[in-house]
């Protein structure tokens, strides 16, 4: 039986171990244990620099033979193909998974649902819209400590705020920010406390608030008696909620530690003019857009507001078009016809390709700003994945999946992963590993799996 | 009040006693538990409209709902508050409470002043809570409850130095609290049955506001709650009068066809602007007030056979739609006007507005398949299956394809096996309604090709858009279908088996009623089905592991 472990495992636990001849992993210490040893620290206070967590998501998978080459075995290399082009600048920052399957065990492949949903929560649904357990993401979230701003900051370049491809279960699925503005103005509006202005002044409306949130709380006991076994467990997700609100405020009135890397992003405007910046689905609007959250979700995890984080390029059915065509990006995938030179669907393909560039772009954000002696892509790790491998035949085997980022050196980088048809939980249990997740296996039927992935640990 | 629906309720108290003794022969439901279902999007904007007015603005975004059995209003019985969602219902709380006791609302807002601004007030904010609570946490607040909003009120104004921020803050706090968010209903023991359990009053008073009003009770439901008048025939039939004739009706109705018909979305629904340069997001939210307009009047106002909807030319019109619908509109105020649809026109009904057809589309085109299910999943409540996961579409990529139009390519539907199945559902619906392009205009030709626009719906024939709305009229399933989402929305949850017989009988009804809405309403309003509860099951909640999702 899948267990958790019932308490953090102490430094030096036990990292790697081998059983029948494949790697099996069976603990592994907490992060911040970890970073003593390999991480740097932050220059002005001596603590070490946080790992942090993210997921960046896109639809409709890839051009088989013209993304990636493909290997028969696991080694150093990642042979970028046209699709892919714009990430070889990156090839020592990302690993590529390749060849892992997701078994389904007689169970629907839904469409564009299925493939995101099992290899993110660790179970293939059952029905068309079942969330059957919690994302990696929100694991990793309940993990870390809950000194940040926010647990996780999610957000979907494509406009659409339940487009977001993290939740605990199917009725517990939050809203993504779904433009820049709203980003920007949840993460750097007036509730954002400079960490290197000077002076800091805790807020009393803030301090207000949490008395207030304090007196809601009060009620818990009372109103758990009034109702049923289920909707306990739903009112106590509320709790929860109130309680991270709770804490929220908490960390705002306490003075954020100074903080080099956080530089106040520009409020985003169109064109510097003062108006919103259009909102849509052609895909010249989300790149747009994409570019625009992308600086501002890096930031908003270099000045410490979350460690957890969520984004979206397109949504799973990528609705993406382009101007004047009838057809979207997703209608393509089924019904463009190949070219017989080419040998593929050359409109589906350039949507692909937009798409991974706009991945690299995601990526620059990151690497882009200084943390300690590297950059805050040294200290975080990314798990970027689909729903499926090949969009025209909604295949769910060799889903692609890209890991980003040295996760505070936890993690080798530049290498081609082979699955050899093992089930794909293994990357998502390997990642939520290198976060310091005690977790020996995860998933259930088919997907369940205990092999962490021991090539990629340093 | 239309003459038509005062005649029919002075039928109905005529016939009070006669429509008691028919209740005798309605089958008896055993209902479901008492439930917990958060409050809507809609329902939590019409209370704060009710409760403090129009001008309040409300921003920010809800966490999504699933759509269960049809209907968002039933998966906000299984819903949870996110973090995130929260945060984004605290930054509303205190928006609206801001608003609230703004200086230019407090006047009337508040139903007193303080005696100095900048000091607490106990008795004034025992004042404000005492009302003001009632209507939002739709029950009477205990005194312990007041005076714990008014301690809190206290401790802000002395804090924040000003009396309204002060009583600000309290309100905020009651509007992010689980009994305003959440409706909980209680069930208590039924002293006629033995054994048996009922809704409590307050349980009672919100099913029926929610219900008709898409909102909480007002002061006088919650009198009759409290009084325990809806626990008798005679007043609950009074309180069920009242609120059926209540202008409040149209906007509770106006929110259950918004969700049966999936509208949630339209707000957003993108077009190329390029292949459809007269839709825009502003023709797509008039498109939506156009279907939900010509609803009430026929419902409401004419009190119509519900199934003319689907074959009605009566409609309306505002400037925006024109351009659309290529009418010519004068009317320079951007209102809306009267319009019937002329003889020879095919929009007949609903379902060839723009509303429906734009809706079920893609950005570039239109979608027979897309339209063919949403007619038979939202207007004839039928279950589409899924798509196959492993599909060769190799036929729809064939270069040498004579496809021009989308009849041609859906064509590969019916010869291919995987797809045969589900789009003999949808295909013949939705390509008989081909006259209607990707955003809603007439047309006959597709990149030049004349179209066929010839379609069936379960045996039905016609030869074009016209025909798709007496194809509605005449299938049983359509007001089978809205009997069933009726139900569900009354009780918020998926109707139980216990309950099918009920429906059944409710369907008889409503074809004895002729199809009638309103009359419909009122039986379902006033039979004990809606509040039917059960006792809790003993069983244990199935408590599943959060990594793997295994029993534990």
């Amino acid at each position: 039986m899948t267990v958790l472990l019932p308490r953090p495992v102490t430094r030096r636990s036990v990292l790697r171990g081998a059983l029948g001849g494949a790697t099996v992993g069976l603990s592994l210490p907490f992060l911040d244990l970890f970073l003593n040893e390999n991480g740097t620290a932050l220059a002005a206070t001596g603590a070490p620099l946080p790992v942090r967590f993210g997921t960046w998501y896109w639809g409709l998978g890839h051009t088989p033979g013209h993304a990636i080459v493909p290997k028969t075995r696991t080694a150093a290399g990642i042979e970028f193909l046209t699709e892919c082009q714009a990430l070889k600048p990156h090839h020592d920052q990302l690993n590529f998974f390749g060849g892992f399957n997701m078994p389904l065990d007689g169970r629907s492949n839904y469409t564009h649902f299925s493939g995101w949903v099992a290899s993110r929560t660790g179970t293939a649904p059952s029905t068309n819209s079942e969330i059957p357990a919690p994302t990696l993401d929100l694991l990793v979230a309940d993990h870390l400590s809950n000194n940040n701003r926010f647990k996780t900051l999610d957000a979907t370049a494509c406009g659409i705020a339940r487009e977001n491809y993290s939740a605990r279960s199917t009725n517990s699925r939050a809203a993504a920010e779904a433009s820049p503005e709203k980003l920007y103005a949840r993460v750097f509006g007036m509730e954002f406390a400079d960490p290197n202005k000077a002076d800091f002044k805790p807020d009393t409306r803030m301090m207000v608030r949490r008395s207030v949130l304090s007196a809601v709380n009060d009620d818990r006991k009372k109103l758990m008696q009034k109702v049923g076994a289920s909707d306990r467990a739903r009112l106590d997700e509320y709790f929860t909620s109130i309680r991270q609100l709770e804490n929220q405020l908490e960390t705002q009135l306490r003075k954020p530690e100074a903080n080099q890397s956080c530089a106040i992003p520009a409020a985003p405007r169109r064109d510097g003019a003062e108006q919103n910046m259009p909102q849509g689905l052609e895909v010249d609007t989300v790149i747009a857009n994409h570019r625009v959250m992308a600086q501002m979700m890096a930031m908003a995890v270099a000045c410490n507001q979350t460690r957890v984080f969520n984004m979206v390029f397109s949504d799973n059915f990528s609705h993406m078009r382009r101007p004047g065509q009838t057809y979207t990006h997703h209608l393509l995938t089924h019904e463009e016809t190949p070219d017989k030179d080419l040998g593929y669907q050359p409109v589906a393909f350039w949507f692909n390709c937009r798409t991974m560039e706009a991945f690299a772009t995601f990526i620059d954000a990151f690497a882009n700003i200084r943390e300690g002696d590297g950059t805050l892509l040294d200290n975080t790790l990314i798990f970027a994945a689909t729903e499926t491998n090949y969009a025209r035949v909604h295949s769910v085997d060799g889903v692609p999946v890209f890991s980003v980022g040295k996760a505070g050196g936890r993690i080798k980088t530049g290498m081609h992963v082979v699955g050899n048809g093992d089930p794909i939980t293994r990357i998502g249990l390997t990642m939520m590993q290198i976060m310091g997740v005690p977790v020996d296996n995860w998933g259930t039927r088919s997907l369940q799996t205990s092999k962490t992935i021991s090539e990629i640990l340093v | 009040m239309s003459t038509m629906r005062r005649a029919w309720r002075l039928t109905f108290t005529a016939c009070a006693l006669a429509l008691l003794a028919a209740c005798s022969e309605t089958p008896k439901t055993t209902g479901a538990e008492a439930g917990m279902r958060l409050l809507t999007e809609p329902q939590y904007r019409q209370i704060i409209a009710d409760v403090f007015g129009q001008q309040i603005t409300i921003g920010g975004t809800f966490d999504p709902l699933v759509r269960t059995s049809g209907l968002l209003t039933v998966g906000a019985s299984a819903a949870r508050i996110t973090p995130a969602g929260l945060e984004q219902l605290d930054r509303m709380a205190r928006s609206i409470a801001a608003q609230v006791t703004s200086e230019e609302n407090r006047d009337f807002l508040l139903p007193c002043a303080p005696a100095d601004m900048r000091a607490p007030d106990d008795t004034c904010a025992a004042q404000f809570f005492g009302t003001t609570g009632r209507l939002l946490l739709r029950r009477s607040l205990a005194e312990d409850e007041v005076a714990s909003l008014v301690r809190l009120a206290n401790v802000a104004t002395r804090e924040l130095g000003s009396f309204h921020d002060g009583l600000a803050s309290a309100l905020a706090g009651l509007l992010v609290s689980p009994e305003f968010l959440f409706v909980i209903e209680q069930a208590e023991p039924d002293p006629k049955r033995d054994g048996a359990l009922r809704l409590d009053g307050y349980s009672k008073a919100s099913r029926l506001s929610f219900f008709l009003w898409g909102s909480a009770p007002d002061d006088e439901l919650l009198r009759a709650a409290e009084a325990g008048e809806l626990h008798k025939s005679s007043g609950l039939a009074k309180q069920v009068d009242r609120l059926l004739e209540s202008p409040r009706l149209e906007e509770g109705l106006r929110l259950f066809f918004d969700d049966m018909l999936a509208f949630e979305t339209i707000g957003r629904l993108e077009k190329d602007a390029i292949i459809f340069p007269a839709f825009s997001t502003a023709v797509a939210l008039e498109a939506r007030e156009q279907t939900l307009r010509t609803l009430m009047h026929m419902l409401l106002d004419e009190e119509a056979d519900y199934r003319d909807v689907f074959t009605t030319r009566k409609t309306f019109i505002s400037s925006a739609l024109g351009r659309i619908y290529r009418i010519p509109v004068s009317r320079p105020d951007g209102g809306w006007m009267e319009y019937e649809f002329p003889e020879g026109d095919p929009r007949l009904g609903i379902a060839t507005h723009v509303s429906f057809t734009a809706l079920h589309s893609h950005a570039g085109r239109s979608s027979p398949t897309l339209r063919g299910k949403a007619i038979r999943e939202i207007l004839l409540c039928q279950r589409v299956p899924d798509p196959p996961g492993t599909i060769d579409f190799a036929a729809f990529n064939d270069p040498n394809s004579p496809a021009h139009t989308a009849r041609d390519r859906l064509n590969v539907h019916s010869i291919e096996p995987a797809c045969a199945g589900c789009h003999k559902l949808t295909d013949p619906v939705g390509l008989g309604m081909e006259h209607i392009d990707g955003a809603g205009q007439l047309r006959t030709n597709e990149d030049g090709y004349a179209i066929d626009a010839s379609g069936s719906l379960d045996g039905f024939e016609f030869q074009d858009v016209a025909g798709i709305g007496p194809a509605l009229r005449e299938n049983v399933a359509a007001p089978a279908c809205l009997v069933n989402r009726l139900y569900a929305y009354a009780t918020a949850r998926v109707p139980a088996r216990n309950e099918r017989k009920y429906l059944k009988y409710l369907e008889g009804e409503f074809a004895d009623d002729g199809y009638r809405v309103p009359a419909l309403l009122r039986r379902i309003a006033l039979d004990e089905a809606m509040y039917a509860v059960k006792a809790p099951s003993t069983r244990t909640a199935r408590v599943t592991d959060p990594v793997t999702g295994d029993p534990s």
